[in-house]
């Protein structure tokens, strides 16, 4: 239940503006991969076209591959709500929908579609993923309030449940703890390691230290200077990158010397 | 040990002096009251002028106490307090005005048997006249103009609400500020300014044109009236979904969920209570129109069930042509008891939409809670 992503020679622009400029990167099945670097430099935007939720802001597009398991995500014909469908994202501020339920949240996904399911069926799937995000034990007794009431690092756990509840290959997480609080991103990152289990994870993240607690494989990107293109640096393995890295600027950024 | 002692040497602390007293503004009004009805007194006395001279006093009275006693930027602050509270009676006192009189004048046609329950069908000035000359019942009611008002305003809201939302769906999610989206938006804007009897006319025309001459119904008059509503559906509808946070729309992308079905499902159940008041001010705002329903629909004196036959009362008509056309020329004053009554019923209906609207932003409001 998980595909492996090959990106070959991508650029995304903006309009006429480039704004992540030749990426080529291959992305393990059952793995994590973390993408770093400086604000600005384009990660968010590059795991954005993973997905093709880019696409969501007008005038963005690519150029180039991203084969899920060898088929082109933007070859001609393709869906881009089959490929959503496929994988899944989670977001730097957590998002249940205000209008449903913990347990409207974590169906959504089904729902939303108008795929039939009955009872039994959704209960099991309920509890199987709020499982997965371990968040089950903390809102089984209260399945039919808001989501909204949860606190942050509850409601991200709930977004990442209603993100596998429809059974995705990847899992796209886009700084998913940069609004939580220390033991909350504990958590997340313990759900992130369970998760590579069964799911390719990517995720981008701003803290060193948890690129280097939760992923296998670590990619930097950098900018040369505003309004000049990001650029994929150095991709290896994360023990490479934090201990031994082949670039100059890759070791000042994980050293904390950069600039 | 006295030096570890603070005597009291007043009771007023260091930290407030140079204060006026707490009773000062009280004082200082009834000074203004009683020297402004001895002022008006000598130029004769009324009661709009005794509260003009009154509320002059009291401010000139107040700011320059204040002045004297607490230093200029106490007194500024005083001036500022009293321009503030003036302006508030000022935009308060015609709305209290329209309340009573129409309260006043309406209660008794109101609590006449049968005013709510009967049509004027068959009331003619003969019963008027017997009414003021022999002291019996005002016969007559205004059943027919609130069956007709419910029925044109229930039409106009069936044809604007899907117009209206549809647009303000397009406009925030299909539009993408292009040229179609920035012309649907200007128009949308000249529409807000249109007159009403030009709602009206065009209403008649255009039946005129397309049915027959002279085609008068309840019909006509709800697509005169919608022509007035969309733009305001339109508006309130579109400021309702701007504010629904791009992350829920992402959110519901990323389960693969499709566009028309992330607007259906997610959008607009976010977004519902405001669209909900949002139309519900659109009605309160339609349903006392009456030039546009006078060249559309006519006026009846009898009870029309069929809002696409006939012509048709509603209560602003009935007002308008019982004031204007007396059912007995001679005594007016029964035509003028329902005209008040038919304007308090139509007050409270716009008073319980208001508060309908208010309510249906409660219950579709999103829930919180743990």
């Amino acid at each position: 239940m998980s595909k492996r992503i090959d990106v070959k020679d991508l650029n995304v622009y903006y309009g006429d503006f480039l704004a992540v400029e030749d990426v080529s990167i291959n992305i393990e099945a059952k793995s994590v991969t973390a993408f770093i670097g400086p604000s600005g430099c384009g990660k968010s935007t590059f795991l954005r076209t993973l997905n093709r939720m880019h696409e969501v802001i007008p005038g963005a597009r690519v150029e180039g591959e991203v084969l899920l398991d060898g088929d082109n995500l933007y070859g001609p014909g393709v869906d881009p709500v089959t490929v959503r469908s496929q994988i899944g994202m989670v977001f730097q501020r957590p998002n249940p929908f205000p209008t449903m339920s913990i347990r409207d949240n974590v169906l959504a996904g089904v729902k939303l579609n108008n795929k039939k399911i009955s009872k039994g069926e959704a209960d099991v799937l309920v509890e199987r993923s709020l499982k997965g995000a371990n968040l089950w034990n903390e809102v089984k007794d209260r399945l039919e309030k808001p989501g909204s009431g949860l606190s942050g690092g509850q409601q991200q756990r709930l977004c990442i449940a209603r993100a596998i509840a429809v059974e995705p290959q990847v899992i796209l997480m886009d700084e998913p703890c940069s609004a939580l609080d220390p033991i909350s991103t504990l958590a997340i990152e313990d759900l992130i390691n369970e998760l590579k289990d069964q799911y390719t994870v990517v995720i981008v993240t701003h803290n060193m230290q948890q690129a280097a607690r939760v992923s296998d494989k670590t990619a930097f990107f950098n900018i040369a200077g505003t309004g000049k293109p990001g650029k994929l640096i150095e991709y290896g393995d994360t023990h490479t990158i934090f201990s031994n890295p082949v670039q100059k600027a890759t070791e000042d950024y994980v050293s904390g010397r950069f600039g | 040990m006295t030096s570890t002692l603070t005597p009291v040497r007043s009771k007023r602390s260091a930290l407030t002096k140079g204060q006026l007293p707490k009773y000062a503004p009280y004082a200082v009004l009834a000074a203004a009251l009683i020297v402004g009805a001895a002022i008006l007194a000598l130029i004769g006395f009324n009661a709009f002028g005794w509260g003009v001279v009154s509320a002059l006093l009291f401010a000139i009275g107040l700011v320059s106490w204040s002045a004297a006693v607490e230093g200029s930027r106490r007194a500024k602050d005083k001036l500022a307090t009293c321009l503030v509270v003036g302006s508030f009676l000022v935009a308060l006192l015609p709305l209290v005005s329209v309340i009573w009189t129409v309260l006043v004048n309406g209660i008794p046609g109101l609590l006449d048997p049968g005013f709510l329950t009967t049509s004027m069908n068959g009331v003619t000035g003969a019963f008027d006249n017997k009414a003021v000359e022999g002291g019996g019942p005002v016969m007559g009611g205004i059943y027919h103009a609130i069956l007709g008002t419910v029925q044109i305003t229930l039409l106009a809201t069936v044809i604007s609400v899907p117009v209206g939302l549809l647009t303000a769906i397009y406009l925030v999610e299909y539009g993408h500020d292009g040229r179609l989206a920035k012309a649907i938006t200007f128009f949308v804007d000249v529409m807000t300014g249109i007159p009403s009897i030009v709602a009206g006319l065009f209403a008649a025309a255009f039946f005129f044109v397309v049915v027959g001459p002279g085609t008068k119904t309840g019909a006509v008059a709800a697509v005169a009236l919608s022509v007035l509503m969309i733009p305001v559906v339109v508006r309130s509808s579109e400021e309702m979904l701007k504010i629904v946070p791009n992350e829920l729309r992402e959110a519901a992308y990323a389960l693969g969920v499709r566009k028309w079905r992330t607007i259906l499902k997610v959008v607009i159940p976010t977004a519902i209570s405001g669209i909900a008041s949002g139309v519900t001010l659109a009605i309160a705002r339609v349903i006392g129109e009456t030039a546009p329903i006078l060249v559309t629909a006519g006026f009846a004196t009898s009870i029309n069930s069929n809002v696409f036959g006939g012509w048709m009362a509603s209560l602003p008509t009935f007002i308008y042509t019982q004031i204007l056309n007396p059912t007995s020329p001679s005594n007016p004053d029964p035509s003028s008891q329902r005209a008040w009554g038919a304007a308090l019923v139509l007050i409270i209906l716009v008073m319980v939409l208001n508060l309908a609207a208010r309510l249906i932003a409660r219950i579709f409001a999103p829930k919180t809670g743990r």
